[in-house]
């Protein structure tokens, strides 16, 4: 049985609350927060143990663990703090704002042996990762484009009074929302060495960003693009889906289910088919001890707890969260950066302009060919 | 509580294997009508209970019937409550109290109190449970609702905190204001009815999903067979066909077999399905 505490009861840590609660290796003894609404009725109606202070609770209390849900602002120095105590740390993403701190943390978690985790519970949904065994094991061949999307209705309105709607503090579509899809790609197919063409862009807020758009280049060649719009009620709630294409065919991914499309299938893979192959969440879930809002939410808890017992390290590391938030970083950065202007075409352009505008037009590979036969290296 | 019962997931764009189908469902059935025609449908192959969530547009399915009183002597609805979806994303904009705020009438014993950050528990978390409660239930004014339930983010969330009172809080408004059975929806079934019996409330009307393929019967499946054969409380069963994972014939034949199923609710957009689906649940309901 493993003592844990949570820090910071909004949505998530109410969440965390409600799952560890009921798991049979945790013991949560007790709960911190400044807001003494939630305090009282917490004080008044159940038997968690409760305090206004951090560094009291964590002065007072006989811990292993600690998971922390509060603004991400205050992510570094609590983390910092139950490191510190050696407490093993799940932490709710995207974990840190900026990734600098996220690195100093991870190796502060690995130097002292501590499980370090960030609540990317994505990583823990069947069909996500029905989706990277089929990728590891190249089924459909080279990758070449990868697209990552995020859409749901979290901003529909000029208005916004939390943490959310401060970039300051974490807020804003881009650490919020696009750090699930970023995150996804880097666990899926690896981290992005650049990113260029970013967009972000506010609907409806003012001070921070409610879409994203990006394009992601890969060391090993192949590219990707992230599209993320929390201003979009089209979509009942939070969407997150992972097209990726290689040579040999092509993975749809969502939540609920798993399209794959197969040029042609050698017979190490199991059950599939050449064409469409179609996976569904209720097949490939498996049972949890206790649901609350999703397998993925238990999971990731039963996962940490797990982690703890066996000295592994956690599917989503500190330093996997650092990633995503480095990712996120570059994406910030690249939209402030420089775009091609597109001028008009001179009315009379020599030959060898019109000859190149024709020559662009070809398809890649005759384009290359024309080149070659025009006398042109390929940078040429 | 009747044998069979048709719920609303289908209008609403809610499909847990497919996006897609999600989508197309939620484009079927954008007007209104579209959904009344299926509640018609569902009607003339006598489905005559509507288990539905507290979603907006159900306030026009509400006003049909109301207006349509002598159409549907008998109808009745068993209002699920909150529609969670939309607490969940005002809390990503207001923040939980902020979310609570939105939701209650204007003018209430509770805004100055919210504003004001002043004590919640010391006043009173009954008073605004029954704000929250009567504010969802107002669509359903002069409309017959023999059940109503809590939804099952709710129930599992207060479940897993060990707010066990909170059961009972709503049990008693439910009774006591709209004279009906409070019920509760959950993913949670045997760890739930061990806590609503140490609390005293028996025999409780319990919503879960029963399916042959366990698909979200949550902790231990044997609890689960053993509180079909023979828990002290009334079962409704949904996601009898895991969102359509599993074949007809033998999804009804695994959930028709446990006698403390008392009801089945599905969603389905066809007279057809409808009517095959309630005829096969009714032969294969053992005669008692």
């Amino acid at each position: 049985m493993f003592n844990a505490a949570i820090v910071g009861l909004g949505k998530m840590g109410l969440s965390h609350l409600s799952i560890a609660n009921t798991h049979p290796e945790i013991q949560v003894r007790c709960v911190c927060d400044p807001a003494r609404y939630v305090r009282e009725i917490l004080d008044k109606y159940t038997t968690v143990k409760t305090y206004s202070d951090f560094r009291a609770m964590l002065q007072a209390e006989q811990l292993d663990c600690v998971i922390v849900a509060t603004p991400t602002k205050y992510h570094t120095e609590i983390v910092e703090a139950a490191l510190e105590r050696n407490l093993h740390v799940f932490c709710e993403k995207p974990f840190a704002l900026e990734a600098e701190h996220g690195y100093r943390l991870a190796d502060m978690a690995e130097r002292k042996g501590l499980v370090n985790q960030v609540g990317y519970h994505y990583r823990f949904v069947a069909s996500f990762n029905e989706a990277k065994r089929l990728l590891d094991a190249k089924l459909i061949g080279d990758l070449h484009h990868v697209r990552a999307e995020a859409y749901g209705p979290v901003v529909l309105r000029k208005k916004g009074l939390t943490w959310r709607s401060h970039r300051s503090e974490g807020g804003g579509c881009l650490f919020d929302y696009a750090c699930h899809a970023i995150d996804l790609v880097n666990y899926l197919v690896g981290r992005p060495a650049s990113v260029s063409g970013s967009v972000l862009n506010g609907v409806f807020s003012s001070g921070v960003e409610d879409e994203i758009y990006s394009t992601l280049h890969f060391a090993q060649g192949f590219h990707g693009q992230l599209a993320t719009n929390w201003s979009d009620d089209s979509f009942r709630k939070m969407s997150v889906r992972v097209s990726l294409w290689g040579t040999n065919g092509r993975i749809n991914v969502d939540r609920q289910e798993l399209q794959i499309y197969l040029r042609s299938v050698d017979q190490s893979a199991e059950n599939l088919v050449p064409g469409w192959n179609v996976r569904y969440t209720t097949d490939l879930t498996p049972a949890v001890w206790f649901y609350m809002r999703g397998e993925e939410y238990s999971a990731q808890i039963d996962h940490f707890v797990q982690c703890i017992k066996n000295g592994a390290g956690a599917r989503t590391s500190f330093r996997s969260a650092a990633d995503a938030v480095l990712v996120a970083s570059m994406m910030r950065k690249d939209a402030h950066g420089q775009r091609t202007p597109i001028k008009s075409a001179a009315v009379s352009g020599s030959t060898a302009a019109a000859r190149d505008s024709s020559v662009s037009s070809l398809p890649g590979r005759a384009r290359e060919l024309v080149q070659v036969l025009l006398g042109r290296s390929r940078q040429g | 509580m009747d044998r069979v019962l048709i719920g609303d997931n289908q209008f609403f764009g809610i499909n847990h294997m497919s996006e897609e189908k999600a989508r197309a469902q939620g484009m079927r059935f954008q007007e209104t009508a579209a959904i009344i025609e299926v509640l018609d449908a569902a009607y003339a192959e006598g489905i005559k209970t509507f288990m539905c969530t507290t979603h907006e547009r159900v306030a026009e399915v509400c006003a049909h019937f109301r207006d349509n009183r002598e159409k549907y002597p008998d109808y009745k609805f068993y209002p699920c409550m909150p529609y969670a979806h939309k607490y969940a994303n005002a809390a990503t904009e207001h923040g939980v109290v902020g979310a609570f705020r939105t939701f209650l009438p204007e003018e209430n014993a509770f805004s100055a109190l919210l504003s004001g950050g002043i004590s919640l528990a010391r006043k009173d978390v009954e008073g605004l449970a029954a704000l929250l409660i009567d504010a969802e239930m107002k669509m359903f004014s002069g409309l017959h609702t023999p059940v109503v339930l809590l939804q099952n983010v709710a129930t599992d969330f207060l479940l897993g905190l060990g707010f066990d009172e909170a059961f009972r809080i709503f049990a008693d408004r439910i009774r006591k204001r709209y004279q009906a059975e409070p019920g509760f929806i959950t993913m949670n079934a045997p760890r739930l009815l061990h806590t609503l019996q140490k609390i005293g409330i028996d025999n409780p009307i319990i919503c879960t999903n029963i399916n042959k393929l366990g698909f979200r019967m949550s902790g231990d499946i044997e609890k689960y067979e053993q509180l079909m054969a023979h828990g002290e409380c009334r079962l409704i069963a949904m996601s009898v066909f895991a969102s359509g994972a599993l074949p007809v014939r033998p999804a009804l034949e695994y959930v028709c077999s446990f006698p403390q199923v008392k009801s089945i609710v599905f969603g389905a957009s066809s007279r057809a399905h409808i009517g095959q689906t309630r005829q096969l649940i009714e032969q294969l309901t053992p005669r008692s």
